[in-house]
C-alpha cells in the first residue's frame, strides 16, 4: 500500500526496527499524511518559519569567493536561521507534528548540537518536555551547544558507549523510544532512519531548495551548474537537492567527511567509498561496515558529519548517477573554515566547511549554489585549537 | 538428532516434551556467544543444558543492538572486542545442538551483509534450528522467511505489547517454531516487577497463532519465570540475568549452571 511517503528509494530504505516501534512509525506516517495537506498546520508552520526562524533565508552572492574561483558562487544562508543552522526547519515541523499527535515528551539525538539546540528551542516554544542524547566526546567538543540546550530547558543525556559520538547517540535515542513510545515522539535530525523519517525530514527540509531555486532564478537569471552541500546523514543536502533533481542539467554534489583520509579508514564517507549497503538505525543504505557486518566507527573533526551511515535517498541518487558524492579531509575543511571567515566575514560550521573546501578546490563551473548549512560559532574552540590560532588574549570562557 | 527432522519440528518437539514431562513451561535461556570469551561461552552452553534448558537462544554479538538493554549490549561489545566473529559465535551452537534445539538471535545487518542464503547455510551447518532477528519486522521478513523455510529452519517473529490485533494475526500466521512475545514495552533487561498485564498479553498472542507462545524481556528471577508460566506462557526466556552472571566472576560456569537449575525448578510442576 503506497501512501505517497516513500518506504524505499530503489533498494534502499525500509523499516529495520524492533516490533515495539512499528505501530509508532505507522502512526507517524499517518499523522504526516494528514498534516502535510492540512491548511491549518501548513499555515502555522509557515508562520513560524517566517516570523520565528526568519525564512526565507537569504541567497548571497559571495563576491570574494566568486573572485577567487572565477565564477559566481551563491551561498544559501541557512546559518542565518534562528538557532544558526538548517536543523530548525525539521525540528520545528516535527515538534508541531508531535503536538498534533498528542505526544508530550520529545527525544532527539545530536552530534554537533545543532539539531539538539533546534529541538530544545522548538520544545521551549511549544512547551514540550525535551531530552537530547549526545555522545560524551561531542559534549566535549561542542560545549557551547550543550549550554544552550540546558538554558532552553532541555535535559542533555551523555552517551558513553562506543566512540561516544553521533552513532551511539542515535542508538540511545532509539532505545529510549522503544521504552517510552506511548507518550514520546522521536525527532530524528537527519534524512535517515526507518520510514517515514527519510521522506518526512526531506519534506521539511526541501524549503531550502525551493527558496534557493526561486532566488537564484531571480538573482542570476538561470539555474546553477552545480549545487553543493555537505553530507553526514544528509538532511541539508537532500533539502537543497530535491527541487533540482528534475533539472537534469544541474549537477548535484554531496561532500562527505574524509576525516584523516579515506585510505586510513578513519572517515565518515560511506557514499563516497561505495561497497555493499547495510542496515544501520532502521534503514538499508550506504554504511561503513566490516566484512562481518559489524558497523564501523566513523571519524570526522565535524561532529555533525561524524556518522557511519547515510540517508537512503542519497544512496539511490548516487546509484542512479543523479548525484555525485566525494569527500574532504579534516585538514582541508579546517583551512576552508579559516579562509571563508576572512574572505567573506562568515564563520561557517565545520560541517559546511567541507562543502566550501571542495568548491574552493574544484573551480571548473559557470555558476554554483552552495548550502551554507550552519554557522561556526560552536566550533571556535575546537577549530582554533586545531588551527593553532589561539587568541593572544587567552582562550576565554567556553 | 535425525537429519530428517527439521529445525521447526525440533523446536515443536522441545515444547511438547516439556509439557509431557509435566513442566509448566519450557525453559529457554539466552547465551551471548563469545562472552566472557569464546571458550567459556561454549562451557556455558553446556552448563545451560546441564542446568535444565529445553532450548537455547544463542545471541550473536552485534555492534549496534537496538533492542538490547545495557547488560546484553555490554556483553556483545566485549565479545566483539575479544575478536569474536559471526561464524565463531554461531559455532557455539555445535556444543549443544545435538541435545537441545538452538535458536540464534542475530541483528539484521550481519545476516544481510553475508546474504540470506549463505547465512541460512551457516545456521544449518552448525545444527541450529531457528533464527530470531530483533530488527526484522513483518514487512522486511519475507525473503528471510523463504530462505529459512527452504532449509526447514524456523524464523521466529517477535510481537510486542504495542502490536495491534490485526498485525498480530499477520505475524502469528507467519510464525515458525514459536512466537516470541515481548513482555514489556522496552529493551531487554531485568526488571523489579512485571506489570500485571502478562496474562492478557499472552492470551492475545495465543489467540493469533498456532505455534507455542514464549515470553521474554524482563524475566530475571525464578519467581518471575513461574509467574510467566502461570500467566500462560509455553516457554520462558531468561536473558540479562544469566549474561550478567556470566560476567561476574572469572569462573562463572558453576554459578550459571545453578542459576539455570533454579529457573528449571521454578518451572517444574
Amino acid at each position: 500500500m503506497s501512501t505517497g511517503i516513500e518506504h524505499r528509494f530503489g533498494p534502499y530504505g525500509g523499516q529495520y526496527v524492533p516490533e515495539t516501534l512499528m505501530p509508532a512509525l505507522t502512526e507517524l506516517e499517518e499523522a504526516w499524511l494528514e498534516a502535510r495537506v492540512d491548511p491549518e498546520f501548513q499555515a502555522r508552520l509557515s508562520y513560524l518559519l517566517h516570523n520565528y526562524v526568519g525564512r526565507p533565508s537569504p541567497l548571497y552572492l559571495a563576491e570574494r569567493i566568486s573572485a577567487e574561483v572565477g565564477h559566481p558562487v551563491y551561498l544559501k544562508r541557512e546559518d542565518l536561521n534562528h538557532t544558526g543552522a538548517h536543523k530548525i526547519n525539521n525540528a520545528l515541523g516535527q515538534t508541531l507534528l508531535a503536538k498534533r499527535m498528542g505526544k508530550r515528551r520529545i527525544i532527539a539525538e545530536t552530534g554537533a548540537g545543532q539539531h539538539g539546540v533546534a529541538t530544545a528551542t522548538a520544545c521551549a516554544l511549544l512547551d514540550l518536555e525535551c531530552i537530547v542524547y549526545m555522545g560524551t566526546e561531542d559534549i566535549r567538543r561542542q560545549l557551547p551547544n550543550v549550554q544552550r540546550m540546558e538554558l532552553l530547558g532541555a535535559t542533555v543525556v551523555g552517551v558513553d558507549a562506543g566512540a561516544r559520538t553521533l552513532k551511539e547517540a542515535v542508538s540511545a535515542a532509539i532505545r529510549d523510544w522503544v521504552t517510552n513510545v506511548g507518550d514520546t515522539h522521536y525527532i530524528l535530525g537527519t534524512a535517515a532512519g526507518p520510514a517515514p523519517y527519510p521522506a518526512l525530514v526531506r519534506d521539511l527540509q526541501r524549503v531550502i531548495g525551493d527558496e534557493a531555486r526561486a532566488q537564484i532564478l531571480e538573482q542570476a537569471g538561470r539555474l546553477p551548474e552545480r549545487v553543493i552541500a555537505c553530507v553526514g546523514g544528509g538532511s541539508n543536502a537532500i533539502g537543497i537537492f530535491t527541487p533540482f533533481v528534475a533539472d537534469t542539467e544541474v549537477k548535484l554534489i554531496g561532500v562527505e567527511p574524509a576525516g584523516e583520509g579515506i585510505e586510513t579508514g578513519r572517515h565518515g564517507a560511506p557514499l563516497t567509498v561505495g561497497g555493499p549497503g547495510g542496515v544501520l538505525h532502521g534503514s538499508f543504505s550506504a554504511i561503513m561496515q566490516d566484512e562481518d557486518g559489524q558497523i564501523l566507527e566513523a571519524h570526522s573533526i565535524s561532529a555533525g558529519l561524524d556518522y557511519p551511515g547515510s540517508g537512503p535517498e542519497h544512496a539511490w541518487l548516487r546509484d542512479q548517477g543523479r548525484a555525485t558524492y566525494l569527500a574532504v579531509t579534516d585538514r582541508d575543511a579546517l583551512d576552508a573554515f579559516a579562509r571563508v571567515a576572512r574572505l567573506e566575514g562568515i564563520i561557517p560550521a565545520l560541517e559546511s566547511s567541507h562543502a566550501l573546501s571542495w568548491l574552493l578546490a574544484n573551480t571548473d563551473s559557470e555558476l554554483d549554489l552552495l548550502c551554507l548549512s550552519g554557522r561556526g560559532d560552536k566550533d571556535l574552540v575546537e577549530a582554533l585549537d586545531k588551527l593553532g590560532l589561539t587568541s593572544k588574549h587567552g582562550a576565554g570562557p567556553v | 538428532m535425525s537429519v530428517a527432522v527439521s529445525g521447526s519440528e525440533r523446536i515443536a518437539e522441545a515444547f511438547e516434551a516439556a509439557r509431557a514431562d509435566g513442566r509448566r513451561a519450557a525453559l529457554m535461556p539466552y547465551l551471548m556467544a563469545g562472552f566472557p570469551d569464546l571458550d567459556r561461552s561454549r562451557e556455558l552452553a553446556r552448563a545451560y543444558v546441564e542446568g535444565g534448558a529445553d532450548l537455547i537462544e544463542l545471541g550473536v554479538p552485534f555492534s549496534d543492538p537496538l533492542a538490547d538493554g545495557p547488560v546484553i549490549h555490554a556483553a556483545g561489545v566485549a565479545a566483539l572486542a575479544g575478536g569474536v566473529g559471526v561464524a565463531d559465535a554461531l559455532s557455539v551452537a555445535r556444543e549443544v545442538a545435538d541435545r537441545v534445539p538452538v535458536v540464534a538471535m542475530c541483528y539484521a545487518n550481519p545476516i544481510l551483509s553475508r546474504g540470506l542464503e549463505r547465512f541460512a547455510d551457516m545456521l544449518a551447518a552448525v545444527g541450529a534450528s531457528g533464527l530470531i532477528v530483533p530488527d526484522l519486522p513483518l514487512e522486511e521478513a519475507p525473503a528471510t522467511l523463504a530462505a529459512l523455510d527452504a532449509r526447514g529452519l524456523a524464523l521466529v517473529p517477535l510481537v510486542a505489547p504495542t502490536t495491534p490485533d490485526e498485525r498480530l494475526s499477520q505475524i502469528g500466521a507467519r510464525a515458525r517454531g514459536f512466537l516470541y512475545t515481548v513482555s514489556v514495552t522496552g529493551t531487554t533487561g531485568e526488571r523489579a516487577t512485571n506489570d500485571g498485564g502478562l496474562p492478557a498479553i499472552l492470551a492475545r498472542a495465543r489467540a493469533h497463532t498456532d505455534v507455542p507462545v514464549a515470553v521474554g524481556f524482563g524475566i530475571g528471577t525464578p519467581q518471575q519465570a513461574a509467574a510467566a508460566a502461570e500467566a500462560g506462557a509455553d516457554g520462558v526466556i531468561i536473558g540479562s540475568r544469566l549474561v550478567r552472571a556470566a560476567g561476574e566472576t572469572d569462573a562463572p560456569v558453576d554459578a550459571v549452571r545453578s542459576l539455570v537449575a533454579g529457573f528449571a525448578a521454578a518451572l517444574a510442576a
